[in-house]
């Protein structure tokens, strides 16, 4: 047991947990924007795979590192773009064009991947990006290693505080989430619900994207076939578990963070050596799964989501 | 641009439109081909030699056409009912681990086979019944929780194959025993690398059809697909539908794992199934989740991997070629598809 105490009051815990919560603090910004504005979007574990290759490979072939989060961003929005175009003016089913966007979008990365380096049997790194030198924060003798961050992790957080500005205390957020609830009622406004909703699953998607670029670029060096592994399906279940709000949804990918930075320790301490491996390697699954179960009561899901819109029909 | 019903939908409509995006997928096929720097109609032509152009061609098609018939009808009973299993994956390795529990020794002929089936397909309904129950009981969305099972299920199977169901003569690879000979699906002809599965593959699709075509089950199936507040308005018990037909879907699914070990393996391993759980959706999309028509299109698919595979030895395209064109065959058909009953008009 004090073992444990010893790893929760650790800054190198806390710093891991930060860290873990990044990617999935950006995806998860990204789903949330879609579902707010009623557009249910599973591409997001291959938006997730492509943006981490194509970060990865952009910054391989020589660009600067923001120049990568900038690549996958707008190979993000691509996919986002189709998924936008198949799902809402022609409203095809959002489950199937979401999970055909997943299975192209990691068959585009695997393909790429194999075409740009035929031979290479372990992929080579790039230099990520490095953890900030804050003055006077990083010198803090518990804060300043639980702190020590890389600035794409700064830039997730600020993401989602933009999110939550944007969705509440703009008109842009509030006709958005309008458009989850009453399209009708947007389009009697005068406003697009296509534009808006198209708008928000291409944005979002970049945002996916991103996400998948910190694994690469920030997370680790390279870039390997299955390490998005399920962080796209975890993150579609931060969004119900935060109920649709980008603070709780934060608040979740932190506890969630929590929990697998949390197993990856207890897998060296005695708890490790007695049971198997494979059931830390399944806690975040197991949680997601939880979590989905204790708010399933609880969550808000907005009206129209999963719900096409079609101008005159009512 | 919006929507608006076509009252008749002409028949070169309907026929032409899914043509359309064939042809649409192939020119995909082309395209990539010469980002590969490769020939396009010679790529297409070593797919096609690749996939159908020896006995042993065929054969090795109709073999990997066998776990995705399975997988195809899974997800299409499934879809039908606006059920949205995408945990094939899992209950396919429910499937595999019962055949060999029951495989390798516990049970003997002639008992073993169909008594290991059976149970199989227990083991993969029980699977999708959480889920399921999930569901109807508190509104938890099917997707996520199918697919997060599907990780669980993977790490379930790797702490099997390297504890208690490894093989001691493994040589340290994390794989099961073999199956007794008892246990093992025999092939359909002798000398021919092709088992029962297959038959049994095809036996289950007319099965399918038979229930959906013909039984009040395959009727309630489409009613509550087709509408639930309409299906209940109308007494139908919309929940004990959707639960019966997660246990055919989750059943189907895992004798996809089943005969993958029984007829064509003979031993559990982790690489068992290369997505087949995932494919199979395609399967069932392009087949409009017609049980008859899964079986043509999980030998269309099969084609297009084993003629992928053969093509990329010789041509150096990478194999993921395949996995690219099925995804665009699937978003391609679904939108096809949607043409074939409504056009786009402007304002």
């Amino acid at each position: 047991m004090s073992e444990i105490v010893d790893i929760l009051i650790s800054a190198s815990f806390w710093a891991a947990v930060i860290r873990i919560a990044s990617p999935l603090i950006l995806a998860t910004m990204g789903e949330l924007i879609c579902e707010r504005a009623g557009v249910l979007n599973l591409g997001i574990e291959g938006i997730m795979v492509i943006g981490a290759f194509t970060g990865w490979m952009a910054v391989y072939q020589g660009m600067p590192l923001w120049g990568g989060v900038a690549v996958a961003m707008a190979a993000g929005m691509l996919f986002g773009l189709l998924h936008s175009v198949l799902t809402v003016p022609f409203g095809l089913s959002q489950h199937v064009v979401g999970l055909g966007v997943t299975l192209l979008a990691t068959a585009s990365a695997s393909f790429a991947y194999r075409l740009m380096l035929p031979q290479v049997t372990s992929p080579p790194k790039i230099t990520p990006f490095q953890p900030l030198y804050i003055p006077g924060l990083s010198d803090l003798p518990w804060l300043g290693a639980a702190l020590s961050q890389t600035a794409l992790t700064w830039a997730a957080f600020a993401v989602a505080g933009l999110v939550a500005f944007t969705l509440y205390r703009t008109p842009l957020g509030l006709a958005l989430r309008a458009v989850g609830e009453n399209p009708a009622a947007v389009e009697a406004q005068g406003l697009s619900v296509t534009g808006l909703r198209m708008g928000a699953v291409i944005v979002g998607s970049g945002l996916m994207a991103v996400g998948g670029a910190f694994l690469t670029l920030s997370a680790f060096s390279s870039f390997f076939f299955e390490m998005v592994n399920g962080r796209g399906w975890i993150c579609i279940a931060l969004v119900v578990f935060g109920a649709w709000k980008p603070g709780k949804a934060v608040l979740g990918a932190i506890l969630f963070a929590a929990f697998d930075a949390l197993q990856i320790r207890l897998q060296q301490t005695a708890l490790g050596a007695v049971l198997p491996y494979q059931l830390f390697l399944a806690l975040p699954f197991l949680l997601s799964i939880l979590a989905l179960i204790l708010m399933s009561r609880r969550a808000e899901v907005p009206a129209a989501l999963m719900v096409p819109y079609n101008k005159g029909e009512r | 641009m919006r929507l608006e019903t076509i009252p008749n939908p002409s028949a070169a409509r309907k026929v032409g439109l899914p043509a359309l995006a064939l042809l649409a997928t192939l020119g995909v096929a082309m395209l990539l081909a010469l980002i590969a720097g490769a020939n396009p109609f010679a790529v297409l032509g070593q797919i096609a030699r690749g996939a159908l152009g020896s006995k042993l061609a065929i054969l090795e098609t109709l073999n990997r056409a066998t776990p995705l018939i399975f997988t195809g009808l899974a997800v299409a009973v499934a879809f039908r009912a606006k059920l949205w299993n995408i945990g094939a994956e899992a209950q396919l390795y429910a499937g595999a681990i019962v055949a060999v529990v029951l495989g390798t020794g516990a049970l003997g002929s002639p008992l073993v086979l169909p008594v290991s089936a059976g149970a199989a397909m227990l083991a993969g309904a029980a699977l999708l019944l959480g889920p399921v129950l999930l569901k109807t009981r508190l509104g938890v969305d099917e997707v996520v929780t199918t697919l997060l099972l599907n990780f669980i299920m993977l790490l379930f199977v790797s702490y099997l194959l390297e504890g208690p169901m490894k093989d001691p003569m493994g040589m340290g690879w994390p794989k099961s025993p073999a199956l007794i000979p008892e246990a093992r699906l025999p092939r359909i002809v002798e000398g021919l690398r092709l088992h029962w599965g297959f038959a049994l593959a095809i036996i289950a699709a007319v099965a399918v059809w038979v229930i959906q075509t013909r039984t009040t089950l395959g009727f309630e199936i489409r009613a509550v697909g087709q509408n639930p507040e309409a299906a209940r308005f109308a007494g139908m018990p919309v929940n004990a539908v959707l639960v019966k037909t997660a246990l055919l879907s989750g059943g189907l699914a895992a004798l996809a794992g089943w005969s993958e070990v029984a007829g064509l393996k003979g031993h559990l391993s982790s690489d068992l199934s290369p997505g087949f759980g995932y494919t199979g959706i395609i399967v069932a999309m392009l087949a409009l989740l017609h049980p008859l028509g899964v079986v043509v299109t999980a030998i269309f698919v099969a084609g297009i991997f084993v003629g992928s595979d053969a093509m990329s030895r010789a041509a150096g395209v990478p194999t993921y070629i395949a996995d690219m064109l099925l995804a665009t065959a699937l978003l391609f058909m679904v939108l096809a598809i949607l043409l074939t009953k409504m056009r786009v008009v402007r304002g």
